[in-house]
């Protein structure tokens, strides 16, 4: 039922799509079998993978980089209160930077280098995880705390079987707006400054006018993306919720 | 200087506990609180509602360290403890739980206490699955297993029907007997405290001291009507001497064992 809705949904996008191409012309709007043809080649010469695989390492460094100091800070903000009132306007501050102008200062300060790629990747998306891992840290349990303090649970044990469990729905929520969020900014870094990955292909394609060759390139990463979702997230996300006493 | 068979006993000698009210004031809650309990013993704290007695357990745990005075744990001080709530861990289940709680108890160990308390059914259970009687009886587990130097129930039955209260006052009562451990439990129920402890502790209301120490004859023995007429009246008489003065107290204690008495 599930699988055969999703599929349904699927089927009407894909169909608007070729209505829409009729409509438009192929040459602002190539149908679905353009494109499909397009991919094809594009994975038969072997660049399809090259720069999916580039594009795909910088998001996973960039997100592991940004989820483990934000959530790190985030934690540190939820419980102290001398903490967040220090911290809080370099987070706002960093929060409403356009993620353009942290790209182009990073580039002007470090070069057109893959750290200055990572990083400025990682700035966008770190504030983001802080501010929804501090939310999760303001409502932790303090009778747990109590309990884990009389037990003499030792910081390991705390952390895992304590914390992280209570901190799971907020990091869950980082995770998915964060990985989203990584993969578009990491386009931009690398059309502005990197010689491959698929902002890079675009950033080409845009030049030469070729829809197709961005479609592509875009359908292929969305794919990608969904595989993540579906085949990752989702799995572990169902095993982190096993305890919850499932809906009849 | 509190030594008894070689072991150190809980002794507790607050001078006095106070908070800092909203209002900027302090209330104080505990004053001069002093009792000790012999290793193997328990005691029973009873006292009005609100007179600081789970302040004071949070003093004894350690969880709260800003009091005059001392508290010395008996030996090695490993302490166990029964919330109020079961406060379980609710991603993790009934044996992870305990295990998390004493990480030291054997297999074997764990088998009988799971067996003690039946719930041998339900080791692989989250607690969101268990019912509010076998929560509490985790919680009882997880506090035996470590095998504490002192265990500490923060009225553990509160707010259980009266029947299923019974029962697990019944198997706590057990557990206690069959493993001589060094037992405090606060209770506003004279009931409860007859049917469990060594030694009553009678608390004044706020700020708490002892007011009175009652010793039961028979402990955790099936007393006789006759017999706990006798220990009641005895209850009444120590609070009747020590401080009438805060006759707030012996209208509420009165009327706690008027209305404990009216359930036998």
């Amino acid at each position: 039922m599930n699988v055969a809705s999703r599929l349904f949904s699927l089927i009407v996008l894909v169909a608007a799509w070729y209505v829409g191409s009729e409509i438009a012309g192929q040459r602002m709007m190539p149908g679905p079998q353009t494109v499909g043809l397009a991919l094809w080649a594009e994975a038969q010469s072997g660049a399809l993978a090259f720069h999916l695989g580039a594009t795909l390492a910088r998001v996973a460094v960039a997100f592991v980089i940004a989820m483990a100091i934000g959530t790190a800070l985030g934690v540190w903000m939820g419980r102290s209160r001398v903490a967040d009132r220090l911290a809080d306007p370099w987070l706002v501050a960093l929060l409403n930077l356009p993620a353009l102008v942290i790209i182009v200062l990073a580039y002007v300060w470090a070069g057109l280098t893959e750290t200055a790629a990572i990083v400025a990747v990682a700035l966008n998306k770190l504030p983001n995880a802080t501010v929804t891992v501090r939310e999760g840290a303001r409502s932790l349990d303090r009778q747990l705390d109590e309990m884990a303090q009389v037990f003499r649970m030792n910081r390991w044990v705390r952390l895992r079987h304590v914390l992280i469990p209570q901190l799971a729905p907020y990091l869950a929520a980082a995770t998915r707006s964060g990985l989203s969020l990584v993969w578009k900014i990491v386009l931009i870094v690398e059309l502005l400054g990197r010689p491959n990955g698929v902002g890079f292909e675009i950033g080409i394609a845009f030049q030469l006018f070729d829809v197709t060759r961005i479609l592509a390139y875009a359908i292929a990463f969305v794919l990608v993306m969904l595989a993540i979702e579906t085949f990752l997230v989702q799995p572990i996300e169902r095993h982190v919720s096993r305890w919850r006493p499932k809906a009849a | 200087m509190s030594h008894a068979g070689g072991l150190r006993q809980l002794d507790v000698s607050i001078k006095g506990k106070s908070y800092r009210s909203a209002a900027g004031g302090t209330i104080e809650v505990l004053r001069e609180m002093a009792f000790t309990l012999r290793v193997g013993a328990v005691g029973a704290l009873v006292g009005p509602s609100g007179c600081g007695k789970t302040t004071l357990l949070r003093i004894i745990t350690g969880l709260d360290s800003d009091y005059k005075g001392a508290v010395h744990l008996p030996d090695h001080g490993k302490l166990g403890m029964v919330f109020q709530e079961p406060r379980l861990l609710p991603w993790r289940t009934v044996e992870q739980n305990v295990r998390l709680g004493a990480p030291d108890a054997s297999d074997a160990e764990l088998d009988a206490l799971f067996g003690a308390l039946g719930l041998a059914a339900h080791r692989h259970h989250f607690p969101g699955e268990l019912s509010v009687g076998q929560a509490r009886r985790v919680a009882l587990a997880r506090a035996f297993a470590v095998k504490p130097d002192l265990l500490v129930l923060d009225e553990p039955f509160v707010s259980l029907d009266a029947a299923l209260a019974k029962h697990l006052q019944e198997e706590l009562a057990a557990l206690v007997t069959s493993r001589h451990v060094t037992t405090l439990i606060v209770t506003h129920s004279m009931d409860e405290a007859i049917g469990l402890a060594d030694r009553v502790f009678l608390l004044s209301p706020s700020p708490a001291h002892v007011v009175a120490e009652v010793a039961i004859a028979r402990p955790r023995a099936a007393h006789t009507a006759a017999e706990l007429a006798k220990i009641q009246e005895e209850i009444s008489q120590a609070l009747r001497k020590g401080q009438v003065a805060a006759d707030a107290l012996s209208r509420d204690s009165t009327e706690a064992l008027q209305h404990d008495r009216n359930p036998l």
